[in-house]
């Protein structure tokens, strides 16, 4: 079972990095880091590059906003695209359980999603470092730990769209909604209207802690704003009720716990029907 | 050995499959034909536990769904339409390997012999080689491992005079009591190669019949071949079975695999107005 799981993932990676988008998606993380480190958006725009923190805030704020549609665009054509296209039919024609393939296209997929992305954090720490700046390691650290959530959690849903999608589009499309649903729940859009419509606090709150991306965004600019300035009136009363290192563990695991529920989710509903 | 009991399967209220029954015991080697939509490929898919179907499907008594490593472990596939995958075929076959617990240089030795140079290939993506190229690997990738039961969807299609010859050589020398499951949508594809043919129509099965063909897979007939006058078409065709012309292209000879004397005759009867004569050995 591990050694096909390791065999699977092994493939996946291959074909994945042989694949356009992942040039494209590799190209723009690569450009949006280089950009940051550049035009001085760090510490002050006046000083120009002062230190990390300021960097780091902005490509996770950047990531937030691109990762989760480049990873669902692209995940979503996995199981559908390979289905359309009869690979399904080769490939699960060898002896290899529907459990290995399965997990092993999505850690290889995995890898391949979330490298570019810690690649791109990895090169603005050397960068600092090159320049003599301290690096604040405790947000590099919980940075990363929520990318890794994140990623997971948005391969986790791509892969459960891809299993019930018939086709590569209509995968797309319910992509595309599923990411345009989460962003308009976010604590600045759409729960800020409910709020200014006295929706109760109960219901705004739950709706903020139910989507990933928004415990995603208020964990991470809790990394480096412990008081939460920049952010909307959910994440306030959120962190009234979890606290700093509560919601820091909450925004790591929710987000880790909703990607695994929908892969095994996937995972259930594509081993009971038509593979193929 | 293979048995399909009652198999039904129906897609958007459409019966693709329609109360199958057959058995097929070791050393059946079945021509699956049928016309576009007939059923062949569900039928394939179903044995390969590809789809969720009515009835029951197993192999010596084990249901394909349910131990899918065990069944696919024993089965060697070739699929119609080549998979359009990018890894390079070096991986392809390591992977293809490993999970078959086969070793990778016996598949590339079965597609060196199918006429494929591996040196060239290895490190080319598998999408990007020619429809015979792909059809010969994936046959490689089939007949490179240990397994009692093929199931090849149009195997030959794709591939020249030669390395048809070669592949039913490939498959006169696999186990008597293998089992070969062959579809096709031409009976002549096929049927020097087999001892049974089922047709089906519409998801049922119209016609289960016996086939007494004495020709051994491996045999290799000489064909001498006069024509009236020479024709360019001809000759082109006729090169690429391997003949050679003389007496300024009037008289041609070369070898037929006995298997592949139906698709040659098939192709002869095009010219039949040019032929003097044709003898078969």
């Amino acid at each position: 079972m591990f050694k096909s799981l390791a065999h699977t993932a092994r493939l996946e990676l291959t074909e994945s990095i042989r694949a356009r988008w992942f040039l494209v998606y590799s190209l723009v993380f690569g450009a949006v880091m280089v950009l940051l480190l550049a035009s001085g958006l760090t510490d002050s725009r006046v000083m120009g590059f002062t230190g990390l923190s300021r960097t780091l805030t902005t490509y996770i704020q950047i990531c937030m906003a691109i990762l989760p549609i480049f990873i669902l665009i692209t995940m979503v054509r996995s199981v559908a695209g390979d289905r359309e296209a009869g690979v399904l039919e080769y490939m699960l024609a060898l002896p290899v359980s529907l459990g290995a393939w399965y997990w092993g296209k999505l850690l290889g997929r995995y890898v391949t999603v979330f490298l570019p992305v810690f690649l791109a954090v990895v090169v603005a720490v050397a960068w600092a470092g090159v320049r003599g700046f301290d690096v604040p390691w405790m947000e590099f650290l919980f940075s990363t730990a929520l990318l890794v959530s994140l990623t997971w959690c948005f391969l986790g849903i791509g892969m459960l769209i891809s299993t019930i999608a018939k086709t590569s589009d209509v995968a797309q499309g319910a992509a595309f909604t599923v990411w345009l649903v989460l962003l308009l729940f976010l604590d600045l859009i759409l729960l800020g209207a409910m709020v200014r419509e006295q929706m109760s606090s109960e219901v705004v709150v739950t709706i903020a802690l139910l989507n990933p991306m928004q415990v995603f965004r208020t964990a991470s600019m809790l990394v480096f704003d412990p008081e939460l300035i920049l952010m909307g009136p959910a994440a306030h009363v959120i962190l009234d009720a979890l606290g700093r290192t509560g919601f820091l563990i909450f925004g790591f695991v929710y987000p880790l716990v909703f990607g695994t529920l929908s892969a095994v989710t996937g995972f259930v509903l594509f081993r009971r029907g038509d593979l193929q | 050995m293979i048995e399909f009991a009652k198999v039904s399967k129906t897609f958007q209220r459409r019966a693709v499959l329609d109360d199958i029954s057959l058995s097929f015991n070791k050393g059946a080697r079945v021509a699956l034909v049928g016309s576009n939509g007939a059923g062949k490929t569900t039928l394939i898919r179903c044995l390969l536990g590809e789809y969720v179907c009515q009835g029951r499907v197993s192999v010596d008594g084990v249901d394909p769904r349910q131990d899918r490593q065990g069944v696919l472990a024993r089965i060697g596939f070739v699929p119609q339409l080549p998979p359009p995958l990018k890894i390079p075929v070096g991986e392809l076959i390591n992977y293809a390997a490993s999970l078959c617990c086969s070793d990778p240089l016996r598949m590339e030795q079965v597609a060196t012999q199918l006429g494929l140079d591996m040196k060239v290939i290895r490190t080319q993506p598998f999408v990007k080689l020619s429809g015979g190229q792909k059809q010969k690997l994936l046959i490689g990738i089939a007949l490179g491992r240990d397994s009692d039961i093929l199931v090849m969807d149009e195997p030959a299609a794709n591939l020249d005079p030669q390395s048809r010859k070669i592949f039913f050589n490939l498959l006169s020398e696999r186990s008597p009591d293998t089992v070969m499951l062959m579809s096709s949508h031409r009976i002549d594809e096929v049927a020097a190669l087999v001892n049974r043919v089922v047709e089906l129509d519409r998801g049922k099965v119209v016609l289960d019949d016996h086939v007494a063909d004495t020709v051994d897979p491996s045999a290799v007939q000489a064909c001498s071949l006069h024509l009236s006058r020479p024709e360019d078409a001809l000759a082109k065709t006729l090169s690429a079975w391997g003949f050679a012309s003389s007496d300024q292209g009037l008289v041609w000879s070369g070898t037929v695999a006995g298997p592949d004397r139906l698709r040659f005759f098939a192709m002869m009867s095009r010219y039949a107005g040019l032929v003097s004569g044709l003898e078969l050995k």
